[in-house]
């Protein structure tokens, strides 16, 4: 099923003409109405009449989260604020969110996108679907909402948390396709299980996002729960869920190019790379208004194909992503940067701020242990004063990142020093088999 | 009162024999010891001669490790003892945290960690309870 066969199965040709015209008037748009664009083109000198079409679009200079801190909150909004309708927000390196804005049309065009990934999920207006992202400023649960409305399906806002309610409910609503993270389909699976109602569950389809997962990790969810389960993906930045999701042939996510530009862009020097080439994924908003980015860098590594899709779709296809270019680590869910943990221990106090983040899944839950150095002149020799350590440890970390942790107490200098973050970070997941 | 000397533990093969090795290697006799043990790490407390100093050449040699007050008591091999011992502490409303025996040939005497180390040496005393300082309790071997 397509759900929007104009834009998700244009020519190419189409395509281009469509983006190029798109990119100039956005362009224009930016130029005018957002100073830091304004002076980032100037300083390269460009102005909007330079930018022609998408071949011109390596002029521009690039756009990074850290240019979205420092223009904290609003600073990049290209709209007056009585236009934006809705902020969401996520964690950032310093603690500092990253803020964006929607406008009433930026909601539409969001709905839109997620609309046509459901609709690649099989699912439509006959359909009960459940939203068992967390809702709030995190874009998962309302993102996937609003599509979910936006295609007609009967909704169930569960969001995350009481699971045996959510799988009683499942049950009692018939519901026919569920949207959250994979890891927590997989907890819904075994609490399905356990519940042993499993022949009395409806679900047809699934589609999971906001976390990495493999491959092998869908096939399991499909087996497992006898559905058919799809990958989306977004960020908040550039919408939210439903920038890219892969359809019923899964070779690849493909994006809706109509509104959100892609670009590879080579590690280190940034040069625009070809079809199959790895690198880092770029976005350019054609469409938002709210906070439209040009050539945003999203640190995720992967590779892009324009080949037509078997499935009919001619909307460009990136590949299940190799990892990322930064340390940021994505955790039930959740953005992690190790430099947040480091924060934390400073601000705590008592203990160094040496510290080893291992992170792993465990049946199929992301789990997260931190091993903390202990200062000779603060460990106790009562177990009780060390507990209450751990335990202190655990929660400033817990306040810094939103997650819980199990701390682990080491002796001091065990742990690998090193300026490079990456030797504070031991990922076990293998997220690329 | 007596000074005893904890150390940091990780669980792992040879840490152990690493601490009495640095104990050993500088001739520091250890008198006594306890293993306190969790899932994730121990807490080695020992009684030994130079506390501080075994500190300092324990904390170069990369291990966590701190002195703290216990209180030292020399106990008759004797049905009944410790009953009267602990009776005799709980009564003055002290609390003990932990606490690990030493014994030679010829007597025996209990390390204990407590809540209030004066009051409890007070009444120890007053009770007739034989307290050790840190010469009488290298004397004791």
């Amino acid at each position: 099923m397509i759900w929007n066969e104009t834009k998700e199965c244009m020519s190419r040709d189409e395509m281009t003409a469509l983006q190029s015209k798109r990119l100039v008037k956005q362009v224009d748009n930016v130029y005018h109405s957002v100073e830091f664009y304004r002076k980032k083109m100037q300083a390269v000198g460009l102005e909007p009449g330079d930018i022609k079409g998408i071949e011109d679009l390596y002029k521009l200079p690039f756009t990074t989260k850290d240019d979205l801190r420092d223009n904290y909150p609003f600073g990049l909004f290209a709209v007056p604020k009585s236009q934006i309708v809705r902020v969401h927000a996520s964690s950032g390196t310093t603690g500092k969110a990253t803020v964006v804005g929607y406008t009433r049309k930026d909601i539409e065009t969001w709905s839109e996108s997620v609309a046509r990934c459901i609709t690649m999920a099989g699912l439509g207006h006959e359909d009960v679907i459940q939203i068992a992202y967390g809702y709030g400023l995190f874009t998962g649960g309302l993102g996937a909402h609003y599509g979910a409305e936006h295609v007609g399906a009967t909704v169930v806002p569960q969001s995350t948390g009481n699971t045996k309610k959510l799988v009683t409910m499942m049950q009692d609503f018939g519901v026919t396709g569920i949207m959250c993270t994979p890891s927590y389909l997989l907890h819904i699976a075994e609490v399905i299980e356990e519940m042993g109602v499993k022949d009395q569950i409806k679900l047809r389809a699934a589609i999971c996002g906001a976390e990495p997962w493999t491959e092998k990790m869908r096939l399991q969810i499909e087996e497992r729960l006898g559905i058919k389960a799809h990958d989306i993906y977004g960020l908040s930045e550039i919408m939210g869920p439903g920038v890219a999701c892969d359809c019923e042939f899964h070779k690849g996510l493909h994006v809706w190019e109509d509104y959100y530009l892609p670009e590879i862009v080579a590690q280190g020097t940034y040069e625009p790379l070809g079809d199959d080439e790895v690198g880092e994924l770029v976005f350019t908003n054609l469409q938002k208004e709210g906070i439209p980015l040009i050539r945003y860098r999203t640190k995720d590594l992967t590779s892009i194909s324009h080949k037509k899709c078997e499935c009919g779709r001619t909307a460009a296809r990136i590949s299940r992503f190799r990892g990322r270019s930064d340390d940021m680590l994505i955790i039930r869910g959740v953005n992690v940067f190790p430099s947040q943990i480091e924060t934390a221990l400073l601000e705590m106090g008592g203990v160094t701020p040496h510290y080893l983040m291992i992170v792993d899944r465990v049946n199929n839950l992301d789990t997260l242990e931190v091993q903390v150095e202990l200062d000779s002149d603060t460990f106790s020799d009562e177990i009780k004063e060390m507990e209450k350590l751990t335990k202190k440890i655990a929660t400033a970390i817990q306040h810094a990142i939103g997650l819980a942790v199990k701390v682990k107490l080491v002796a001091p200098k065990t742990l690998e020093r090193s300026e490079g973050k990456s030797k504070h970070v031991i990922d076990r997941r293998n997220l690329l088999d | 009162m007596v000074k005893q000397l904890t150390v940091f533990i990780e669980n792992r093969v040879g840490t152990l024999e690493e601490v009495t090795k640095v104990l050993s290697e500088n001739n520091i006799n250890i008198f006594s010891l306890s293993l306190a043990d969790t899932s994730e790490y121990g807490l080695l407390r020992m009684i030994v001669a130079s506390p501080e100093e075994a500190k300092k050449l324990l904390r170069d040699a990369g291990f966590s490790a701190k002195v703290t007050d216990v209180v030292a008591v020399r106990l008759e091999n004797k049905v009944g003892t410790l009953a009267k011992l602990f009776d005799t502490i709980s009564a003055s409303n002290v609390s003990i945290e932990y606490m690990y025996a030493m014994a030679t040939s010829k007597v025996g005497a209990i390390i204990i960690k407590v809540s209030d180390a004066d009051t409890t040496i007070d009444v120890l005393k007053k009770n007739d309870f034989m307290v050790l300082d840190q010469e009488s309790m290298y004397e004791l071997n």
